[in-house]
């Protein structure tokens, strides 16, 4: 029990170590542009956030066992063109996003396979299931986007609920159902367990195989939900959606305090991450920073954020 | 423990304060911020596909001059050839009080959600060089893109006596400019005997050009000419083509961008169209002054083209 209590101090520390990078963030922001902090403002930094923010979560989970997942942003491609193909072909809307679902999880299911029997390191893997994901996608679209789905569809992305915009409650429900397996049960104790010492974890009876395989199938699913978002966002599935995407989830899940290394994190700290790369951008949007500036000073941030906390251990 | 519960107290009131002041005094800010003695001066949105490609950059800077010519501040973003950032952008720019929204869309169709956020912000909007499929737009300004494919294709026919094996690197699919490049240069060479051994995507995008064309020269052992739907793509084709050594193909490409230009008066390049971006860039501020001063603009601009060869 004392093992857990100084794991989760420490824990604490780290996640409050980056709220305070966040408001420190926030505070500079509001000062140098009025308009930072107007309630327009900061419902659409949420909304952009979410996008981020839905697929970072899943990535925690993976990051926690030790491993990584760079195939998110293919599969958000690909489901979102799937559940855009079947809305075109005339299937509801609910239908649609559940099998989109439903395939994001397979793909994450198959990666997870690859890692564990196959023996597959999970970077090449995954980037393995990045390629064959877009290129599902290019054929599976003919190269062209996919427009026009619906009023139903259009709900996930643009609708509200009183005034805040779904896509948010959609990150918040997320959230507090894997603050829940993470804390609460024991296949969370089991992630947290596989990847601070896989080897131990094994031994003491824990199947990290099927942990490992979970964690990756998870992934899936949260890069085809914020697909679904995303898709509905646009009112477009596109083939070259999400590209990229996988490196701001994982800079989001990095700079919320989890380890690289596995065994160390909270999805928590990973929200307060990708909050910190969405306000970022619409700071530095707001303030008119060219674009080239843009990726240069978000990439010293992560960079500097890495090395804070590598000091810090 | 008690040191960090401290400091955050101290940060949220810090916040809660500067809320309090912030929201209420942009006009004061704006003014200190820019020099201005007189009124605030009014601001014109530009998004942009992405700044990575000249033809865009040579618009923003056309764009710039006449923005400064007419005392706008012209705020622009870059939609690094995203639809969902070109979202954000859009999001984020209309919450900059600006008179005018002039954007330059990634995807015709993923645009539509955006502009009807401008609409509904009762903003009016200005498409450039690529059209919207949905929502309200005052003009759309660009070059007769389905002349200008057909400009090119009417020269390789003329070139090749009407017979021959052609490739075309079309553009990103989805884009407006892509489609009707395609289209004209599809018009030029129907019912001639030139052939269209390959038409593939390269996305308007030099590497990407270089890659596919060497794919492209395994596969086909004979080719007299190729169509590229823009400039960076064609200038890739012909680093692959002189890479590989192939002889007496001819490159036509479209935008006339510096590189290009220089391209055909070395020889390298036959021929390439030429639109005027900074025109493009320059009109939009025109018209959009003239829209926020009330005045009646037609709904579609044209901008001319020619053919550039050496």
């Amino acid at each position: 029990m004392e093992q857990t209590k100084s794991r989760d101090w420490s824990v604490v520390l780290r996640g409050l170590q980056s709220l305070i990078g966040l408001l420190g963030l926030c505070i500079i922001l509001s000062l140098l542009s009025p308009r930072f902090l107007t309630t327009g403002n900061i419902l659409n930094v949420l909304r952009q956030t979410s996008l981020n923010a839905v697929m970072a979560v899943g990535m925690t989970f993976v990051i926690l066992t030790g491993g990584i997942d760079l195939s998110v942003g293919s599969i958000l491609a690909f489901s979102g063109m799937v559940a855009a193909g079947l809305s075109h072909s005339g299937m509801n809307a609910a239908g649609a996003i559940i099998v989109g679902l439903i395939i994001g999880t397979a793909l994450g299911f198959i990666s997870g396979l690859a890692v564990t029997k196959g023996n597959v390191p999970p970077f090449i893997a995954t980037l393995a299931m990045m390629t064959m994901a877009r290129g599902a996608t290019l054929v599976y679209s003919n190269g062209q986007p996919k427009t026009g789905l619906g009023d139903d569809f259009a709900f996930i992305g643009n609708g509200k609920v009183w005034v805040i915009p779904f896509p948010v409650i959609v990150l918040l429900i997320l959230l507090i159902v894997a603050y829940y397996i993470l804390s609460q049960t024991a296949t969370g104790r089991y992630i947290y367990a596989t990847g601070s010492n896989e080897r131990a974890a094994g031994l003491s009876g824990i199947k990290t195989d099927r942990i490992k395989i979970l964690v990756y199938a998870i992934s899936g699913l949260t890069a085809a939900l914020s697909g679904m978002i995303v898709t509905s966002m646009l009112n477009s599935a596109s083939p070259t959606a999400g590209s990229g995407g996988e490196l701001d989830a994982i800079a989001s899940v990095v700079l919320g305090g989890t380890s690289l290394s596995g065994g160390q994190g909270s999805v928590a700290g990973t929200i307060i991450g990708a909050l910190i790369i969405g306000v970022l951008n619409n700071g530095l949007n707001l303030l008119n920073v060219s674009s080239y500036y843009q990726q240069l000073i978000k990439g010293i941030v992560i960079l500097g954020a890495v090395l804070i906390d590598r000091k810090r251990r | 423990m008690k040191r960090l519960a401290s400091t955050l107290l101290i940060l949220l009131l810090v916040v809660g304060m500067v809320a309090g002041c912030g929201s209420t005094q942009p006009q004061q800010q704006d003014q200190q911020s820019q020099g201005q003695k007189t009124e605030e001066q009014k601001k014109i949105g530009l998004v942009v596909s992405t700044l990575n490609n000249p033809f865009f950059v040579t618009l923003k800077d056309g764009a710039q001059k006449k923005a400064d010519e007419l005392g706008y501040q012209l705020v622009v973003l870059d939609s690094q050839n995203d639809s969902s950032k070109e979202l954000s952008n859009v999001q984020d720019v209309l919450q900059q009080g600006i008179s005018l929204l002039m954007i330059n869309p990634v995807d015709s169709d993923a645009v539509v959600n955006a502009i009807k956020l401008a609409n509904d912000a009762k903003i009016p909007v200005i498409t450039l060089d690529r059209s919207a499929s949905g929502g309200e737009v005052v003009t759309h300004i660009a070059s007769d893109n389905v002349a200008g494919g057909k400009m090119a294709g009417d020269y390789i026919v003329k070139q090749l006596n009407g017979k021959g094996k052609v490739v075309q690197l079309e553009g990103i699919p989805g884009a407006s400019a892509a489609r009707e490049r395609g289209q004209g240069f599809a018009d030029a060479v129907k019912g001639t005997q030139i052939e269209v051994v390959a038409s593939q995507t390269a996305e308007f995008d030099r590497t990407k050009g270089m890659n596919v064309m060497d794919n492209i020269l395994q596969a086909q052992p004979e080719i007299n000419a190729v169509f590229a739907q823009n400039d960076e793509m064609a200038l890739g084709a012909l680093q692959s083509i002189e890479t590989a050594g192939r002889k007496g193909i001819m490159i036509v490409g479209f935008d006339a961008t510096d590189d290009a230009v220089k391209a055909v008066q070395d020889g390298r390049m036959a021929a390439t169209v030429a639109q005027q971006p900074e025109m493009i860039g320059s009109l939009g501020v025109e018209n959009a002054d003239k829209v926020i001063k009330g005045d009646k603009i037609p709904a579609s601009i044209p901008v001319d083209l020619k053919l550039v060869t050496k």
